[in-house]
């Protein structure tokens, strides 16, 4: 399936991200073997927060819906007690 | 054998696992914290509850302001104890002044494992790492 980029390939044009670059998304929590999420953990939840605070969608970071859930769980916890702020610019 | 299962159940209460985090005012001093950290230790333990492990991150930056206080003193508990103490605890929580937040979570078998690597310094050796290479 590996067809040359570039010229003379009409199919190309369209597909806006050739194969060379894009690389495949995967479920970090799945590949790594984590089970739980700590929300006390504030550097690292903030891999899911864009940098107004907000939750990173799936779409993005390329986790698996269950850890979706669970990540979403953890952010808000994490707010709760003040550990990850509620919004706001220039976080990181 | 469901008589059996009964009686079993009456005579020793199910404990189950919990994570507490408590976020004191700054305006405490060192005593009036370890009085305040000591009274709900002792809290936890008389109402029949096992206390499994204690952590005080001292005083911490908030990511926002708290009844307008930038800092507080953080202390976890996570601790054994009956479903029905949960609430009682938390009344005492919302009663006392000197708690600005706080956050009890009941902790499922992946959570238990967690906290006992991290105790066991498990996560540090490497966030330490990343920590010194992120400073370099």
């Amino acid at each position: 399936m590996a067809k040359p980029i570039g010229k003379a390939n009409p199919m190309m044009v369209f597909n806006t991200t050739p194969d060379a670059t894009q690389r495949k998304k995967y479920c970090r929590f799945k590949k790594n073997g984590i089970k739980y999420i700590d929300y006390k953990d504030a550097n690292f939840l903030m891999k899911f927060v864009n940098d107004q605070g907000k939750i990173l969608p799936r779409r993005l970071t390329g986790t698996s819906l269950k850890y979706q859930r669970k990540v979403s769980e953890a952010i808000k916890r994490a707010r709760h007690i003040a550990v990850l702020p509620f919004g706001g610019d220039l976080l990181k | 054998m469901a008589t059996k299962t009964k009686s079993t159940k009456q005579e020793s209460v199910v404990l189950k696992d919990y994570e507490s985090v408590i976020i004191f005012t700054p305006v405490l001093s060192d005593e009036q914290l370890k009085e305040a950290v000591a009274k709900y230790r002792n809290l936890i333990t008389e109402a029949g509850g096992e206390l499994v492990h204690e952590e005080n991150w001292g005083l911490t930056k908030l990511a926002y302001p708290i009844q307008k206080k930038s800092t507080g003193f953080y202390h976890i508990y996570e601790f054994k104890s009956a479903t029905s103490f949960v609430s009682s605890l938390e009344l005492a929580y919302r009663r006392d002044e000197r708690i600005m937040r706080f956050l009890t979570t009941s902790l499922d078998k992946d959570a238990l494992i967690y906290n006992q690597r991290k105790r066991n310094g498990e996560f540090n050796q490497n966030k330490n790492k990343q920590q010194e290479a992120a400073k370099k």
